[in-house]
C-alpha cells in the first residue's frame, strides 16, 4: 500500500495522529508526493467513505488586529468541551522577497499538548495571489474526514473571506468594534456575506452593542435575513463562545452538504487545472464553460484529482 | 572656587545583584557583601518566583534558583532577610509581574521583625510594559497589569513612604537593541502609562509625591560619552513632564532619580578579561557629570557571557565601584560639563530626537497600545546592531577585530570561572515548599486566598489582601494563580511578525536565498524550522534574530516565543513537520530542559536535528551533543549569517539521500 492509501485508511479510521504526516503529504510538491496526494484524496472521497467526509470545515477570517487568535483559542476549548476533535489550519502570508515567512499564530492558541483530539498547523501562503496555500484545500478534504472541526483560519477582509468560501462549508468573518471597513464593505457589495458575523472585544460594552447593531443593519440593508451576528470576548471574563459554537452548527444543520462539497471540489478542479495547464489548457479543452459543463457531467461523488484527470483527458 | 565642591560629595549606593540556589545561601552571600562595603542590597530572584510559580510547578523545571534566589512564601523570606537590618536597608528588588506580591512579603517580614512598614526602603522594579518588550517576565494581561502598578503606588504613597514603589526601566530596552533615542523615549512614554494610570487611583494633591516616587534603572553602554548626554537628557525631559503633564511644582520631587545596572549586551565570551575596562568605562558614564550622576550602580560581572557569576567576581566589581568613588578625585568637582558645547549638542539631538519618537508613540496611544509597535522597533534596531558587527561597522575587540589572543587564565581551572548551581537545590526546594503547604493553617490561607480574589474582581486596592495573604503563609504560586484566574492568561506579542524584511545586506542574503530554494526543490516544500524558548526565561533577543533572519533566507519559521514545556515545543515540532529545530535558552537551565526536549520529540517520532544558542558554558556543549543535539551557539558566535549557513547545511545533509524521492 502506497503512503497516501496508508493515510487515507488511517484517516478512515479516525486516526488523528495521522493529521501531521498527512501535511507533509500535501504540501510537498514533488511529482511522487503529488502521485500519492491523489491516492489520499481518493482514498477519502465520498465515493470512497460512502458520502461526505463528517467533519465541520469552518472558515475563519477578518483583517488583523480583530482578535482572531484569541477568539480560536477559546473556540477550540469551546469544541473540545462538547467532545469534538479539531485541527486548525492557519494561514499566513509569506514574504515576498524571500519566499519565506513567520508563522506565529500558533503561539496564541492554547491547548494541552497531550491532547491528541487538537491539532494545529500552519502554512504560508506561498506565491499565489490571493492568499489561500495551495495545499490547504487538500488537508481541509482530507482531515474532514477524521477531525470533527476543521477550520481554515485566513488573514484578510474583502478578498479572503470569498476564497475561504470556496473551501469551507461554514464561513465565520471576525470584526472588532469600530472597524468601519467592513461596513463599507459589506453596503457596497464588495464583500460576500458571511454565514456567521462576529463581533470581538464584547467586553468594551456599549460600544460592541453599537458595532453589532451597525453590522446588523448593513446585513439587512445587503439582503441578508439569515446571517447571524454575534458578540463574544476573548479576554476574561470571556463570553458568546457557546452562541458562536451554536451559530456554526446551526448553519451547517441547514446546509445541503453534498451540494456544497461537490461544487467546491469542481472549482478546485477547475482552478487547479487552470494553473498547471494556463489559458492555453482552457482553450484547448473549448473554454470554461465547456470545462464547467463537463465538470458537472462527472460523479458528484468523485474526489478533485479525479476531476483533473477528467479535464486532463480532453486535452 | 567654583570648580570645586566645598566638601567632597557622598558616594553613590553601591548594589550588587545577586541571589542563588537559596533563601539561606543568597543570606550568607548578602551579609558577606555587606561586610565587603557594599551599600546596599539588590535582590535577583529565581525565574519561578519571578513569573509566579512555585519550585514544584511544571514550568519551574531547571529554573529553581538559577538566575537568583527563590522565594515561595514569607518562610523563605524571613530566612533571606535574617540578621539584615530592615530599618536601616535600602534595598531594591528586581521583580515586576509579582511585585505586589515580594512587596508584601517584604512588609510582612519586616512587622513580624517589629520594624514599621513606614521606615521601610528600598525600590521594586515593577515595570511591566518592558516586560512585555523585552524581558519577559510577565504574567497577567496590560490592564491588570497596570492596575497592580497602579495599586501600589497608591498604597506605598501614604503607608510605605520611602518605598520606591516602580522603578522604570530603560535597561532592558537597551539590551533588546533600543537606540540611545528609542531608550530614552519608550522609557518616558512608559513612565507617562504609568503615571496616567495612577492618577486615576490617587488625590490629586498626592500627585508630586508620587511623581517623586518614581525612579528610573538605565543601562550605560560603552559609548559613554553619548551615554552620559543621554542620562542628561532625560533629565531635562522627566522635569518638563513633572510640570507640564502632572503639574508638579516642587524642585525635590521634580528631579530625575536613577539607578544603573552598565551594559551586559556589549560583553563578550571571547577574552572576557576585556569587559572590565568595558565596565570601568561605563561605570564613567553615569558617574562623571555631577547634575546625572545616578544614585545606586551595580555593575555586571566580568563573565556574565560565560555563565552565573560567583562571589569573587561580584567581588571584582565592587571594588571598580570603590576604586572609582574613593581613590579618584570624580566625587569633588561639580559638574564638569557644565558649558560644553559637546555635550550641550548631544544632549539637544538626543532630545529631539526622543521626543519626535514619544509622539509616534503618543499617536498609537500611549505605552500600553504601542508595545507592538515599540516591540518591533526594538526587534529592527537589534537586528541592525548585529548586521553592523557581522560587517566590521561596529567594532568589538575579541569579537570581530584582534581575535588572536593568549588564552585567558580567568577561565581555566575548575568550573571554567563560573558559578554552578547543585541541581539538588531544585528537589530540596519542591520537597520544602510542600513542607510548607501541609504545616501551616490552611484554612487561614483559604481565607486569605478568597478575599484575595474578591480584591481582584474589585476595583479595591490589591496591596492589603496581598499583605493579608502573605501574613497568612499563602505561596508565590498561590497568589499569582488567584490572579490569573481573576485576569486571563497572556502571551506578549513577539515582534518578529512585524519586523521589516531585509536589511542593506541583501547580497549576503540572496546567496543563501538560492541555496534555501535548492533545498526547497530538493525537500518538495520550503524548508520549515521551529524557533522556541524553554523554560521561564524571557530573553528572547536572540531567538527574535534567528526567527527573523531565517525567514529573510526563505524559511518557513514557526516562531513559538517564549516559556514554553518540552511537551508543548514537541507537539509544535510533529504537528507542523518542521525539518530543524532551534532552541534558545540564558538562564543555565539548559542541562536540565534541552535533553529533556529531545526526549519529547523522540517519543514522538521526531527526528529533525537539534540546535541550541544562548549562554552555554563550554563545559556544557558536550554534554548537549551526547543528549542528541547537533550544534551549540554561544554569545561568541555573533555572525548570523554562518549560523544560517550552518543550519542549511544541516537540513540539506539530513535530507540529502531522500531528496527529490
Amino acid at each position: 500500500m502506497g503512503r497516501g492509501d496508508d493515510l487515507g485508511a488511517r484517516l478512515r479510521d479516525g486516526d488523528l495522529s495521522a493529521a501531521a504526516a498527512v501535511l507533509n503529504l500535501v504540501e510537498s510538491r514533488t511529482p511522487a508526493d503529488r502521485a500519492e496526494t491523489a491516492a489520499l484524496l481518493h482514498a477519502v472521497s465520498p465515493a470512497a467513505l460512502g458520502g461526505e467526509a463528517r467533519g465541520h470545515v469552518v472558515g475563519v477570517t477578518g483583517p488583523p488586529g480583530a482578535g482572531k487568535s484569541s477568539l480560536l483559542s477559546e473556540l477550540v476549548k469551546g469544541w473540545r468541551a462538547r467532545g469534538r476533535s479539531v485541527a486548525v489550519l492557519a494561514v499566513d502570508p509569506s514574504s515576498k522577497r524571500s519566499g519565506g515567512s513567520l508563522l506565529g499564530d500558533r503561539a496564541r492558541i492554547v491547548f494541552d499538548p497531550e491532547d491528541r483530539g487538537v491539532f494545529i498547523r500552519s502554512t504560508a501562503a506561498g506565491d499565489r495571489l490571493g492568499g489561500l496555500a495551495p495545499a490547504t484545500r487538500a488537508a481541509a478534504q482530507a482531515l474532514s474526514a477524521a477531525f470533527d472541526v476543521v477550520v481554515i483560519e485566513t488573514v484578510g477582509v474583502g478578498q479572503s473571506e470569498t476564497e475561504v468560501a470556496e473551501i469551507a462549508d461554514t464561513v465565520a468573518v471576525i470584526v472588532q468594534p469600530g472597524s468601519g471597513d467592513v461596513l463599507q464593505f459589506l453596503k457596497a457589495g464588495i464583500m460576500e456575506i458571511p454565514d456567521v458575523l462576529v463581533v470581538t472585544k464584547a467586553d468594551l460594552g456599549e460600544i460592541a452593542l453599537r458595532a453589532r447593531r451597525d453590522l446588523s443593519a448593513a446585513l439587512r440593508s445587503a439582503g441578508s435575513r439569515d446571517t447571524r451576528v454575534i458578540a463574544v470576548s476573548s479576554v476574561s471574563p470571556v463570553s458568546g463562545i457557546d452562541d458562536l459554537v451554536d451559530a456554526l452548527d446551526a448553519h451547517r444543520a441547514s446546509l445541503d452538504l453534498g451540494t456544497r462539497r461537490t461544487a467546491t471540489r469542481r472549482a478546485g478542479a477547475l482552478a487547479d487545472f487552470v494553473v498547471e495547464h494556463g489559458e492555453r489548457g482552457l482553450r484547448a479543452v473549448g473554454g470554461r464553460r465547456a470545462a464547467v459543463k463537463l465538470l458537472a457531467e462527472q460523479d458528484p461523488r468523485a474526489d478533485e484529482p479525479a476531476l483533473l484527470r477528467a479535464l486532463e483527458a480532453r486535452l | 572656587m567654583e570648580h570645586r565642591l566645598p566638601e567632597r560629595d557622598r558616594p553613590w549606593m553601591m548594589r550588587t545583584y545577586a541571589g542563588h540556589s537559596t533563601a539561606k545561601k543568597s543570606n550568607e552571600l548578602y551579609r558577606s557583601n555587606l561586610a565587603k562595603g557594599q551599600t546596599g542590597l539588590s535582590i535577583a530572584f529565581d525565574l519561578p518566583t519571578q513569573t509566579g510559580y512555585d519550585p514544584d510547578h511544571e514550568l519551574a523545571r531547571g529554573e529553581v534558583g538559577k538566575v537568583g534566589v527563590p522565594v515561595a512564601h514569607k518562610g523563605d523570606m524571613h530566612q533571606l532577610l535574617d540578621g539584615i537590618p530592615l530599618d536601616a536597608m535600602n534595598t531594591s528588588m528586581t521583580i515586576n509581574a509579582t511585585a505586589a506580591w515580594l512587596l508584601a512579603l517584604y512588609i510582612s517580614v519586616a512587622e513580624e521583625n517589629g520594624v514599621d512598614q513606614k521606615l521601610l526602603q528600598g525600590t521594586t522594579q515593577n515595570d511591566i510594559i518592558k516586560e512585555f518588550l523585552a524581558r519577559g517576565t510577565y504574567a497577567f494581561p496590560p490592564g491588570p497589569s497596570m492596575r497592580l502598578i497602579a495599586d501600589m503606588v497608591a498604597y506605598t504613597v501614604t503607608e510605605v513612604p520611602k518605598w520606591n514603589p516602580i522603578n522604570i526601566c530603560s535597561y532592558h530596552l537597551q539590551e533588546a537593541g533600543a537606540t540611545p533615542v528609542q531608550e530614552i523615549a519608550y522609557s518616558m512614554s512608559n513612565a507617562i502609562a504609568v503615571l496616567d494610570a495612577v492618577r486615576e487611583r490617587v488625590d490629586h494633591d498626592l500627585m508630586g509625591k508620587v511623581f517623586g516616587r518614581i525612579s528610573f534603572f538605565v543601562n550605560a553602554g560603552v559609548r559613554f560619552v553619548e551615554e552620559h548626554a543621554k542620562l542628561r537628557a532625560m533629565s531635562i525631559l522627566w522635569e518638563e513632564l513633572g510640570r507640564e503633564r502632572y503639574g508638579v511644582q516642587d524642585p525635590k520631587h521634580l528631579r530625575f532619580r536613577y539607578g544603573v545596572q552598565v551594559n551586559s549586551l556589549g560583553l563578550t565570551e571571547n577574552q572576557p578579561e576585556n569587559n572590565v575596562q568595558r565596565i570601568v568605562l561605563e561605570a564613567l558614564a553615569v558617574t562623571l557629570g555631577r547634575d546625572a550622576r545616578a544614585r545606586a550602580i551595580q555593575l555586571p560581572a566580568w563573565n556574565e557571557a560565560l555563565g552565573l557569576p560567583r562571589p569573587w567576581d561580584q567581588q571584582w566589581s565592587l571594588r571598580i565601584q570603590q576604586v572609582l568613588a574613593y581613590e579618584t578625585d570624580l566625587l569633588e568637582y561639580p559638574d564638569i560639563f557644565e558649558g560644553s558645547k559637546v555635550m550641550e549638542g548631544l544632549v539637544g539631538e538626543l532630545l529631539e530626537g526622543a521626543r519626535a519618537e514619544m509622539a509616534v508613540v503618543e499617536e498609537h496611544g500611549g505605552a500600553v497600545k504601542a508595545v507592538d509597535y515599540m516591540k518591533s522597533s526594538l526587534v529592527d534596531s537589534h537586528r541592525d546592531r548585529i548586521r553592523r558587527i557581522e560587517h566590521g561597522e561596529q567594532i568589538v575587540v575579541g569579537l570581530n577585530k584582534y581575535q588572536e589572543g593568549e588564552p585567558s587564565p580567568l577561565v581555566e581551572g575548575e568550573g571554567g570561572g563560573i558559578l554552578t548551581v547543585d541541581p539538588e537545590v531544585e528537589i530540596q526546594q519542591r520537597e520544602a515548599v510542600q513542607r510548607w503547604r501541609a504545616e501551616r493553617d490552611q484554612a487561614a490561607v483559604d481565607g486569605a486566598l478568597q478575599e484575595l480574589r474578591r480584591v481582584a474582581q474589585s476595583d479595591e486596592n490589591i496591596m492589603p489582601a496581598t499583605i493579608a495573604a502573605a501574613k497568612a503563609g499563602a505561596t508565590t504560586g498561590e497568589w499569582s494563580q488567584a490572579l490569573r484566574d481573576a485576569f486571563g492568561e497572556f502571551r506578549a506579542p513577539t515582534g518578529v511578525g512585524e519586523a521589516a524584511a531585509g536589511g542593506s545586506d541583501e547580497d549576503d542574503l540572496a546567496a543563501l536565498r538560492d541555496e534555501v530554494e535548492r533545498l526547497a526543490e530538493a525537500l518538495g516544500r520550503r524548508p520549515k524550522i521551529l524557533v522556541g524558548k524553554p523554560g521561564l526565561d524571557g530573553h528572547s533577543n536572540g531567538a527574535e534574530q534567528i526567527a527573523v533572519r531565517a525567514r529573510d533566507i526563505g524559511f518557513d519559521v514557526v516562531y513559538e516565543g517564549i516559556r514554553l514545556t518540552p511537551s508543548q515545543i514537541a507537539a509544535s515540532a510533529e504537528q507542523e513537520g518542521v525539518h530543524v529545530i532551534g532552541l534558545s535558552i540564558l538562564s543555565g537551565s539548559h542541562r536540565e530542559l534541552i535533553p529533556s526536549v529531545v526526549t519529547a520529540l523522540r517519543e514522538r517520532g521526531v527526528d529533525a536535528p537539534v540546535v541550541v544558542g544562548g549562554i552555554i558554558p563550554a563545559a556544557d556543549v558536550q554534554p548537549l551533543k551526547d543528549a542528541g543535539v547537533s550544534a551549540v551557539y554561544t554569545p561568541k558566535d555573533f555572525d548570523l549569517g554562518a549560523i544560517m549557513r550552518d543550519i542549511v547545511s544541516l537540513v540539506s545533509s539530513r535530507h540529502g539521500a531522500t531528496a527529490g524521492a
